[in-house]
């Protein structure tokens, strides 16, 4: 296909094969570089791999149908996920610039494209080391046995609990009230929690300590922050398979549910996964590829990378489906044992007449004989599969479920900090990518002097990221990481992927891109690549953009709040954002995805007028 | 005279059976669950763990109201279950008819409650005296708040880190602008003594290079 948009000044724009060349061999001391290609290796696989591979996937996986969803997962991350990570791959080993001086050299009026890259990766940024401060708060707070989330405090004359607590849980309370201390809705600010902005300035300051120097710094500490999680899931695995009623989890995740592949929502749930977990359009995957040497096989890369990503996944759920499993039969058994020691407390029956073996007999004996009696009990029916449906994503997951897990275990303190560590090295290594998407674009637009050190760009941009977070320690600030989640790396990351394909293919020319591959690796991409980056790939960003968009138009507009006197507590309940969210919504989405076009308009106008008035110039010297 | 007195024991039990009755107003109900607390090693409830019972209830009487001297006969228990629970009531050491209030019972229990519970290697949990709430044990509460220690150590770590980097940046800049003014003066010499055409000796000029090409804004 010859459909490429007229594209003049390409050339004067781009280093040719023979500046590569010579920029190769001179290694020229002002770009940074990577040590070797394990470190490079190591942080894109940092960057993929995050904690949405321990908290979202298996969630994804168990809903909609087990087993049966790793048909579309793995078939869209082969059809969507890998021809776009080549493509960011090759771009940036091509060009040799970060986010917005690749989208500036291939047509400076898509510069937008890598603004609005920057502006994603900062508002992702954000909410991102919130949840990495909260993940601090919980690890230091593990250095001590017992574990404070395994106690409630107690009420005023010491004979009860502080009823919000007994009427929930005590992991519940401690997340909810003593780490964030929530208000009931988004609208009540509620002041700042101290412990939480402690916890703020901690995540920030060592994520600058960590990318103070760059790569430099960043590519020592992958080394420990993108090995470290899979040692620490290797050992949960491990103590995970010989915990009572783990195999009852991994099977209920891996059982397939051949029809829910009919569900059209599986398809875009597991598409929009592939999607963020590649971080693919957050501008880092182009930057790091930048500092390449120009003959890496990046194609070879980007396989490596999409295996490993799709493997780890899959390794992640089953460990976390172990430990639920674990936590759905201690709370079956309890259960069990609960409605047991009433029924013998009721009829005063001798303590070893019913046990769990024969308690379905004997609660049906007792039943037929006594009903009125047995009905006022208020006996709970046992569940198995309903306890494991409580699996839940997101904060819920790590916070709530594992925690409680983690305190039935012997040995309680090693097993937070190992997990805790865990979460942490996962979310840095995305963070070290997110990072490097906002200051080299803040560099290359001149917004940061080019001629300040490393260090000073690091330590301004996290100090003032710091403040702007500052957001997320308001007592209400769940209810904003939230909506930052929901809003911030949804829509703007799909249209800038999408605007990212067009660009490559119909701009800067898709014949011209393979020669520059061909130059890099020494052979042109197959058919495959050629098929997909010309029609699968944006096909499938496309659908899944404009389902989305129509879903989201026809909900109501909803979020979850901790409300103790609400009738469904210690459940969520669900209530409608107030009007003016949707400014803020407009703000987190709207505007990273429409810089691309308003910056083109600007600067159409902007180039008008220039040339309206050279022309006036001319006239008036015109003698 | 025997059977005066066979009758006044006889009239005196049914006296006391008639004190203790389910729901009495000043008894309290006690549920043991021995073998949930010891498993393998429970002992078997009998009239020897009663009396056992019914001496400790009155060394605790004895301990809350000092000026009585409780007696074994004065806890009166009825309403044996297989569960093993039971109640009690406290007769009045000086006439027998006269039950102890309900509050002294629960003063007198609460303050014995630990010695209660260790003559039958029992908890608060597995001997229970419905209606007597046990004083919860308040939550460990160290005075420095650990999760500080942790956090400061780790601030410090950090913070000596970022130091150390920063130190040695700026020395190896020094290092750096000496060792160029060095080389500055080697190269104007070098650079006279390169003839036409040869590129070997000199030193590409990076200034010169891609930067330009980029159109500006």
């Amino acid at each position: 296909m010859k459909l490429v948009l007229p594209n003049p000044g390409l050339d004067l724009r781009i280093p040719d094969y023979n500046d590569l060349e010579r920029m190769d061999k001179e290694e020229a001391a002002d770009r940074p570089k990577w040590d070797n290609k394990a470190q490079y290796i190591l942080t894109c696989v940092g960057f993929c791999i995050g904690i949405g591979n321990v908290w979202r996937f298996p969630y994804l996986c168990q809903s909609h149908g087990g087993g049966a969803f790793l048909i579309p997962y793995l078939i869209l991350l082969v059809l969507e996920g890998m021809p776009l990570l080549l493509m960011e791959f090759a771009i940036g080993q091509r060009l040799r610039k970060g986010s917005v001086g690749v989208w500036r050299a291939i047509n400076p009026y898509l510069t937008g494209v890598g603004i609005a890259s920057m502006l994603v990766s900062l508002l992702i940024g954000l909410y991102y080391n919130t949840l990495i401060a909260w993940i601090m708060w919980y690890l230091f707070n593990s250095f001590q046995e017992p574990l404070p989330w395994t106690q409630c405090p107690l009420n005023e004359n010491r004979t009860g609990y502080i009823p919000e607590c007994q009427q929930s849980s005590t992991v519940d309370y401690y997340f909810y009230r003593v780490t964030l201390d929530t208000t009931t809705s988004i609208a009540e600010s509620g002041g700042i929690h101290w412990p939480m902005v402690v916890c703020l300035l901690a995540a920030w300051t060592f994520i600058c300590a960590c990318y103070i120097r760059g790569i430099s710094t960043s590519g020592k500490a992958v080394y420990v922050t993108a090995i470290l999680p899979y040692i620490v899931l290797a050992i949960f695995l491990i103590r995970g398979l010989t915990l009572k009623g783990a195999m009852n989890g991994v099977k209920f995740l891996f059982t397939p549910n051949v029809e829910e592949l009919m569900n059209p929502t599986t398809w875009l749930d597991a598409g929009a996964q592939v999607f963020y977990a590649f971080s693919l359009a957050w501008g880092g995957l182009i930057s790091f590829s930048s500092y390449n040497p120009v003959h890496n096989n990046c194609k070879q890369d980007a396989v490596i990378l999409s295996a490993i990503t799709g493997l780890t996944s899959i390794y992640a759920a089953t460990v976390t489906y172990t430990i639920i499993g674990f936590r759905a039969s201690e709370k079956y058994d309890n259960c069990i044992s609960q409605n047991i020691r009433t029924l013998l407390n009721t009829f005063n029956l001798p303590e070893d007449s019913i046990t769990e073996t024969n308690y379905d007999s004997a609660y049906k004996h007792l039943n037929s004989t006594y009903p009125d009696i047995v009905l006022g009990l208020d006996i709970q029916i046992c569940d198995m599969q309903k306890l494991l449906n409580e699996g839940v994503e997101g904060t819920g997951l790590a916070f709530i479920v594992f925690t409680e897990a983690i305190t039935k275990m012997p040995g309680s303190p090693v097993w937070s900090v190992l997990f805790f560590v865990m979460l942490l090295c996962l979310g840095l290594s995305t963070l070290f990518g997110n990072i490097e998407g906002v200051v080299v674009p803040l560099k290359d637009l001149n917004v940061l002097p080019k001629k300040w050190p490393q260090e000073a760009l690091t330590g301004v941009t996290c100090a003032f990221a710091f403040i702007i977070s500052l957001l997320f320690a308001q007592q209400s600030g769940l209810y904003w990481v939230t909506l930052f989640d929901n809003f911030a790396g949804s829509v703007p990351l799909l249209t800038i992927g999408l605007f990212e394909m067009i660009a490559v293919v119909y701009i800067y020319g898709i014949d011209r891109f393979n020669e520059d591959i061909q130059f890099m690796i020494g052979h042109k991409p197959s058919i495959f690549w050629q098929a997909s980056w010309r029609f699968f790939s944006p096909v499938i960003i496309l659908v899944i953009l404009v389902f989305y968009l129509v879903t989201q138009a026809q909900q109501e507009l909803t979020y979850l709040v901790w409300d103790p006197n609400s009738d469904k507590f210690p459940v969520l309940a669900s209530v409608p954002y107030p009007s003016w969210i949707n400014a803020v919504i407009f703000l987190l989405a709207g505007v990273p995805s429409l810089v691309v076009p308003f910056y083109a308009l600007c600067r159409l106008v902007y180039v008008t007028c220039k040339q309206k008035e050279q022309q006036n110039d001319k006239i008036s010297h015109v003698p | 005279m025997l059977e005066k007195i066979i009758l006044l024991l006889c009239c005196s039990c049914a006296v006391a059976q008639h004190l203790c009755t389910p729901d009495a107003s000043d008894g309290y109900k006690v549920r043991l669950s021995i073998k949930t607390a010891l498993e393998g090693q429970a002992y078997e409830w009998n009239e020897n763990e009663m009396f056992l019972f019914r001496a400790t209830l009155a060394f605790a009487m004895r301990n809350h109201i000092r000026e009585q001297k409780f007696e074994v006969s004065n806890i009166i228990v009825c309403n044996e279950t297989p569960r093993v629970s039971f109640w009690f009531v406290v007769t009045s050491p000086e006439s027998t008819s006269v039950l102890i209030g309900k509050e002294d019972v629960e003063e007198a229990v609460r303050k014995s409650r630990n010695r209660i519970n260790s003559a039958f290697l029992l908890t608060d949990k597995t001997l229970e005296f419905i209606g007597i709430l046990p004083t919860l044990a308040a939550p460990v509460d160290p005075d420095t708040p650990p999760w500080l220690i942790v956090f400061g150590v780790v601030m410090g770590i950090v913070g000596a880190g970022i130091i150390l980097l920063l130190v040695s940046s700026v020395v190896q800049k020094k290092r750096k602008n000496e060792m160029t003014d060095d080389e500055e003066n080697c190269e104007e010499t070098r650079v006279k003594t390169v003839e036409n055409g040869s590129v070997g000796e000199g030193v590409y000029n990076m200034s010169f290079s891609d930067d330009e090409r980029f159109t500006q804004m």
